[in-house]
């Protein structure tokens, strides 16, 4: 079995970020990228099931920023065989269209298995991993906090409240990650090495549809000013009721 | 920095990985109560960066100082203990096997050095010789097929959790009455191996300094660095071990200044007086100036003085030459991050007073800031300066 793990190349959180002048980019000051922390989780779990034998071959496919070739070639340090870099050219593309771009290449690559974040870290559009699935016709399960593999059906679980669900996922399937999953390896020295000779191949992302266009970026409101809302125990009740009826938060 | 290829800024992203993990949330704990930093060096040694620089014949990375240097730089960043850890397991307790060992020695206890699985320390230093390391009174008397060492070595780093230590004892004298001197492994468990007391330290808390005691130890001629052909001979290994150690303590410092840097930037943009953030000011800003300049030049002396050993060229002088720049710089950032940080700065919770602490070690340890100069000069009046 051939999975593919979809991977984004994203800001630290620790950077600041803040609309550019003009609007129409946002400007990431301090802090390095990294491997959106779900798809590293997913990575994670993908490289366990290569180790045990239950892939054959593990790709990762990233649609970014030609400077994305430091987050690939550290996912083939931690274990993965291949890595695809669909260098993008797009200003600002829409979730369908990523999705439209990367199903493509899932299709190409002959995976049975995609496995990747519940969501990105920058984005929070949470719908990636859906729509890869909707334009495969792929089976599809979101937030898993576990997964397992074995004779063509993929075992997830999926927290709910009150309950777990464990759901029979039919391959091919598309699996989006859930924190708790798996706890992401650091790159071994051996790694380091062997990534150097693995295959990054970097091509220009396809032409896709993209029905959205950026019209800019815009600061977050300023937060609104405190207020006293009185002293001592007689501010009780007043403090209560704000919470209650301006925050909700009671 | 041109002088990293991929590989380099690989290697630094897994140590800043790590170092984020394990040795960062615990840097300030183990300052406190001066444990050994287990837990980093279990993580360090699995993922092979306890042998960055041994070829992999020997279990190592085989990877280049260089990237040693950036490994202790990094690690240095949060936490100057676990970073000396690192460096005299490398530099000083396995360097020396690799380097002047035999084959059937290197194949006994480079491995185990290399992975991790056992910690190396190095004992050159006495009570009565630090800086004039020839003045050794350790003594190893031949008894057929051993030798009896009596003696002590003192602020030995890894002490106590060291499989094996390498060392230095007198072993006679020569025609013209001077001491021959000659380098020994000894094993940790060995009859007569006697571990002193942890020493309580300025800074560098957490790393295990110790006095080692011996007691009419036995160790067997097998245990000779180099084999019974180097007796006698084995003082100039310790000194070319500490050349290349020296590099190490050069990144330890350099390390040290960056993190200073790291906490002082980003506070003085934060925080506020005299109605805009003290960044603004003139005699902060100059600080940071200064401190950022410092750190550079003490990058490009320690990397170019590592890829010169990469290189096979000669680098005793440049080692010299980062080491004291690096240890000098350490010290002086790290003091001037504490005075931009005001109170904040001298408190624990902001731990620039650890740096600090720390970052005198490296103006001490493998060769005083003077030894340096010493070096350097002798280095200038007989070989001219080279340029
Ligand atoms: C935390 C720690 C860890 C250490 N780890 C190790 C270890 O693992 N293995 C080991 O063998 N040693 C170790 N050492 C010992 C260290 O290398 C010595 O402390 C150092 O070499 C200085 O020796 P000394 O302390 O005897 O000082 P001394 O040699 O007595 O020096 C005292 C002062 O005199 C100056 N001085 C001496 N000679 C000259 C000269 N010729 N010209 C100008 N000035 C001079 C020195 O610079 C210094 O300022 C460690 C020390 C510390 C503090």
């Amino acid at each position: 079995m051939h999975i593919a793990v979809l991977m984004k190349r994203v800001p630290e959180t620790t950077a600041r970020v803040r609309p550019a002048a003009g609007g129409r980019s946002v400007e990431v000051q301090g802090g390095e990228t990294i491997i959106s922390t779900y798809d590293e989780i997913a990575l994670e779990r993908a490289i366990q099931l290569r180790e045990a034998g239950v892939a054959t071959k593990l790709t990762v496919v990233c649609l970014g920023a030609a400077e994305a070739t430091k987050e690939v070639r550290k996912a083939l340090a931690m274990g993965a065989d291949e890595g695809l870099l669909l260098v993008d050219a797009e200003p600002f593309r829409d979730p369908a269209s990523a999705a439209e771009v990367l199903a493509g290449a899932v299709k190409d690559l002959g995976a049975q298995l995609v496995i990747c974040g519940w969501k990105a870290l920058d984005d929070d559009s949470a719908v990636v991993g859906g729509c890869v699935a909707a334009r495969l016709g792929w089976a599809y399960a979101s937030f898993a906090t576990k997964l397992d593999v074995a004779g063509g059906t993929a075992t997830v679980h999926r927290e709910m409240e009150g309950a777990t669900e464990v759901l029979a996922v039919a391959l091919p399937a598309v699996i989006t990650v859930q924190k708790g999953l798996a706890e992401p390896r650091f790159a071994s020295l051996k790694g380091i090495m062997a990534a150097k000779k693995k295959p990054l191949v970097e091509k220009p992302a396809p032409a896709a549809s993209n029905a959205s266009a950026l019209d800019a970026y815009l600061p977050p409101p300023d937060r609104p000013p405190g207020r006293i809302v009185g002293e001592g125990v007689a501010a009780v009740a007043e403090l209560v009721r704000v919470l209650k009826e301006e925050v909700h938060a009671l | 920095m041109l002088y990293l290829q991929e590989q380099h800024l690989m290697i630094r992203q897994t140590v800043r990985d790590v170092v984020a993990k394990v040795v960062a949330p615990k840097a300030r704990e183990i300052d406190e109560t001066c444990a050994f930093p287990w837990d980093a060096v279990k993580a360090l040694g699995e993922l092979g960066l306890l042998g960055v620089p041994v070829p992999e014949k020997y279990g190592g990375a085989g990877m280049d100082n260089l990237s040693n240097s950036i490994l202790i730089e990094e690690v240095a960043r949060h936490c100057g203990s676990t970073a000396l850890t690192i460096a005299a397991h490398v530099g000083l307790g396995t360097y020396p096997i690799l380097a002047f060992g035999t084959e059937e020695q290197k194949m006994r206890w480079i491995p185990q050095l290399a992975s991790g699985q056992a910690i190396g320390a190095f004992g050159l230093t006495e009570p009565d010789a630090g800086s004039d390391a020839q003045a050794t009174k350790t003594t190893a008397v031949r008894d057929g097929n051993e030798f009896v060492v009596n003696g002590a070595k003192m602020y030995c780093t890894n002490g106590s959790y060291a499989s094996t230590i390498v060392f230095t004892a007198v072993t006679g004298t020569d025609a013209a009455g001077r001491k021959q001197i000659t380098a020994f492994v000894v094993e940790k468990g060995t009859p007569g191996l006697v571990q002193g007391k942890l020493e309580k330290k300025l800074g560098m808390r957490a790393s295990d300094t110790r006095m080692i005691h011996f007691e009419d130890c036995r160790i067997p001629v097998a245990n000779v660095l180099g084999g019974e052909v180097q007796i006698g001979v084995g003082f100039k290994k310790f000194m070319q071990t500490l050349d290349g150690g020296r590099i190490s303590i050069g990144a330890l410092g350099l390390g040290i200044a960056q993190g200073a840097l790291d906490r002082a930037l980003p506070y003085a943009q934060q925080r506020r007086a005299f109605g805009g953030p003290i960044s603004d000011l003139q005699g902060v800003a100059f600080k940071l100036a200064d401190m950022a300049t410092w750190i550079e030049g003490a990058r490009h002396l320690v990397y170019h003085a590592a890829m010169l050993k990469d290189a096979d060229q000669p680098f005793a002088r440049q080692a010299s030459m980062a080491k004291l720049f690096a240890s000098e710089v350490g010290t002086k950032a790290s003091d001037m991050a504490i005075q931009v940080m005001g109170g904040y700065g001298f408190v624990r919770e902001y731990d620039v007073e650890r740096l600090y602490r720390d970052a005198k070690l490296c103006e001490i340890g493998e060769g005083t800031s003077e030894i340096q100069r010493m070096v350097i000069g002798r280095s200038l009046v007989k070989d001219g300066c080279g340029f």
